[in-house]
């Protein structure tokens, strides 16, 4: 089934948690919702359930206007973050729940429904836990019984409410990978919400990111990644290095310091802030910290050489004058090219970026070196 | 995880580390700090709570078993228990209704004046039951506001059993629901919400998931409630007008006997209150224990644990 939310207003008091939000979610998709906590999309995801009701805008499921649908009626499957496991009832119970609430007439027979339990029970791995109570299971387990609750509906969307929020780190990816793999078995129009980029961009087919109830940024994976259309989607899906500057012909200034920047799609004088990933930046060893030279001044602080590439982390030399700036900057280098460099904590050098994004500067950058 | 340690960190696990405690050199009070300690509070206990109680049961056979049973057996005794028990079988279960409600409203919905609700519903601790009692006077009575009309179409409220009801019902009034509001708060919406999006009707959730979920709170603040219905005397003696065999209750019935100089009876009659008053302790214990330990988690981890 598809979804469609058109024009979405919500207000709690004066905090504004959405600010005419439209988006369409294609049947068959598995699409994240991302974005920093208070952005919204929780929000969102509650008014496509029926769990809360929008100020204006509409929710159409399917192309129907559900806004007079009643959450019992909008056949939808929901994950809590925390579970919400009905702590009284077996897990049996539980993944029996909604079947057995069922009118007279639609209600499978006992029969029925502990053959449909024991089938969903075993789709998610956890048939030996029947009889088990919820506090007796780990998380993980909880996380994947509520997911059988919520399937034994047949629902026609599923929404997900930060799945894994509440679980450590390995059982998080250890359950994406899984949930990724039950949603190519199942093909079924689903929505989840997170605010870890790392999860939305390794399972999901599309992320709509959001920020202050706004929509900054939908496409694939790849797409946002590669292509970020704001500072903030830029500085959101990982780790950024920014330099604020000025346009000057084919070159970027920031300070006293000098980027190459081939592009045309500023005018001259603009200012504008360009950003770059860690494994896009070089470092070039500069002694005398002459100013003029191509690349921004700085000085290692730290570096971290375990695991397959280097981390260097720098303070900013590109205050006026070659001063310190403050702003801190991290580079990520292969072993082979810190012993080429035979770079050592203390060292001054330049900091060289292979590709840059630049945005016109408005203001709102939301990114983090 | 989290969940099941505190589960079961239930009476069981407390003496457990109350034990430990004792048994380390370094955390160990000095003797004498123990038994002073301990000295007080069973001195404390025996003075004020042991000794009334047992006098209670010493003074109402001490002319023998015969005048203790004459005084249970007597036409008026036998009415006011009747009244007694009638007043709490309406009164605890409109205040349950009306607690479960309340609870539920004030837990799990956001609206205006919800503090002023919260407020109110303590009155009936913080007034006296006298004023309880007045008010209903003033309301109902032969010169209250509603009195000529009730009088005109031969209505009895007040000095009759009515009044009796609407008392009781007016302190007992917060015992459910400040049992469940705190208990309901904590346990917050979300297994409402999930049940439902599971399709469930709003009765079905409260059968299926709210109500187990409250049970033992609720049963706990239905004891309480059901000690002070049968128990009240202030706000009761005021609208009752202590018509024997009519509108006496038995707290009422113990005080006019009393007051008669009939101390044997007096003390009979009250140590059926007495009695109840132990009965409810010990039901009350049970539920505490039930709603301790009741959760499968917790008895498989005391299993595991003995």
């Amino acid at each position: 089934m598809s979804i469609q939310v058109r024009n979405i207003r919500k207000a709690f008091g004066d905090f504004v948690a959405l600010d005419d939000v439209s988006l369409d979610f294609p049947t068959g998709e598995l699409v994240a919702l991302l974005g920093p906590s208070g952005c919204g999309k929780t929000t969102l995801l509650r008014i496509i359930a029926g769990l809360e009701q929008a100020d204006a805008g509409q929710v159409l499921l399917d192309g129907e206007d559900a806004s007079g649908t009643h959450v019992r009626e909008r056949q939808v499957g929901f994950v809590f973050q925390h579970y919400a496991l009905f702590r009284h009832m077996s897990v049996f119970d539980n993944v029996a729940f909604g079947m057995r609430m069922k009118p007279r007439g639609e209600r499978p027979s006992e029969r029925q429904i502990r053959d449909k339990v024991h089938e969903l029970l075993a789709l998610v791995q956890l048939d030996w836990l029947a009889d088990r109570f919820p506090t007796q299971l780990s998380g993980g387990q909880r996380q994947r019984i509520a997911l059988a609750r919520a399937l034994a509906v047949e629902p026609r969307v599923l929404l997900l409410d930060e799945p894994f929020g509440a679980l450590d780190a390995k059982v998080r990816k250890e359950l994406r990978r899984w949930l990724r793999k039950l949603h190519d078995e199942l093909h079924i129009t689903s929505i989840f919400v997170t605010h870890d980029q790392e999860e939305a961009l390794e399972v999901a087919d599309r992320v709509v990111l959001m920020d202050h109830g706004h929509v900054e940024q939908t496409g694939t994976p790849e797409e946002v990644y590669r292509h970020p259309a704001t500072p903030f989607v830029y500085g959101f899906l990982g780790a950024v290095n920014f330099f604020h500057g000025r346009v000057d012909g084919s070159a970027l200034r920031v300070g006293d310091d000098v980027l190459p920047h081939a592009s045309q799609e500023f005018d001259a004088g603009a200012e504008v802030i360009a950003f770059a990933r860690p494994h896009e930046l070089d470092l070039v060893p500069d002694e005398q910290g002459d100013a003029g030279e191509i690349g921004v001044g700085a000085r290692i602080a730290r570096i971290l050489a375990f695991g397959v590439t280097a981390r260097i982390e720098l303070d900013g030399l590109n205050g006026l004058g070659g001063k310190s700036s403050g702003q801190h900057f991290e580079v990520e280098l292969t072993q082979q090219r810190v012993a080429e460099l035979n770079l050592a904590e203390g060292q001054r050098v330049r900091l060289l970026p292979s590709r840059l994004k630049v945005f016109e500067r408005n203001g709102t950058t939301g990114a983090s070196a | 995880m989290a969940a099941a340690t505190t589960l079961a960190w239930t009476g069981a696990a407390r003496a457990d580390a109350a034990t430990r405690f004792e048994a380390q050199a370094a955390t160990r009070e000095a003797p004498w700090v123990k038994w002073l300690i301990l000295g007080i509070s069973l001195a404390f206990f025996a003075v004020f709570l042991l000794l009334p109680l047992v006098a209670v049961f010493v003074e109402a056979l001490r002319k023998g078993w015969e005048t203790y049973w004459s005084a249970l057996a007597h036409d008026d005794a036998l009415s006011a228990i009747g009244l007694t028990l009638t007043a709490a079988a309406i009164a605890v279960p409109l205040n349950l209704v009306f607690g479960v409600a309340a609870a539920w409203a004030i837990a799990k919905f956001e609206f205006r004046g919800k503090h002023f609700l919260i407020t109110l519903i303590d009155l009936p601790f913080s007034v006296s039951p006298v004023i309880a009692g007045l008010i209903y006077v003033l309301i109902f009575g032969a010169q209250g506001w509603l009195g000529p009309w009730l009088a005109e179409h031969d209505i009895r409220i007040i000095f009759a059993v009515p009044g009796i009801v609407l008392a009781t019902v007016f302190v007992t009034f917060p015992f459910v629901a400040r049992e469940l509001i705190p208990l309901m708060q904590a346990q917050g919406r979300e297994e409402e919400e999930a049940a439902l999006v599971l399709g469930a009707s709003g009765w079905q959730t409260f059968r299926h998931v709210t109500l187990p979920n409250i049970k033992w709170g609720l049963l706990y603040g239905v004891i309480l409630c059901n000690a002070r219905a049968m128990g009240e005397f202030g706000a009761v003696s005021v609208v009752s007008g202590h018509i024997r065999g009519q509108t006496n209750t038995l707290p009422l019935h113990v005080e006019i006997l009393y007051n008669e100089y009939q101390f044997a009876a007096a003390f009979a009659v009250a140590s059926l209150l007495a009695l109840l008053a132990l009965v409810t302790l010990t039901v009350k214990t049970w539920v505490e224990h039930r709603a301790g330990s009741g959760t499968p988690s917790s008895k498989a981890q005391q299993d595991a644990a003995s």
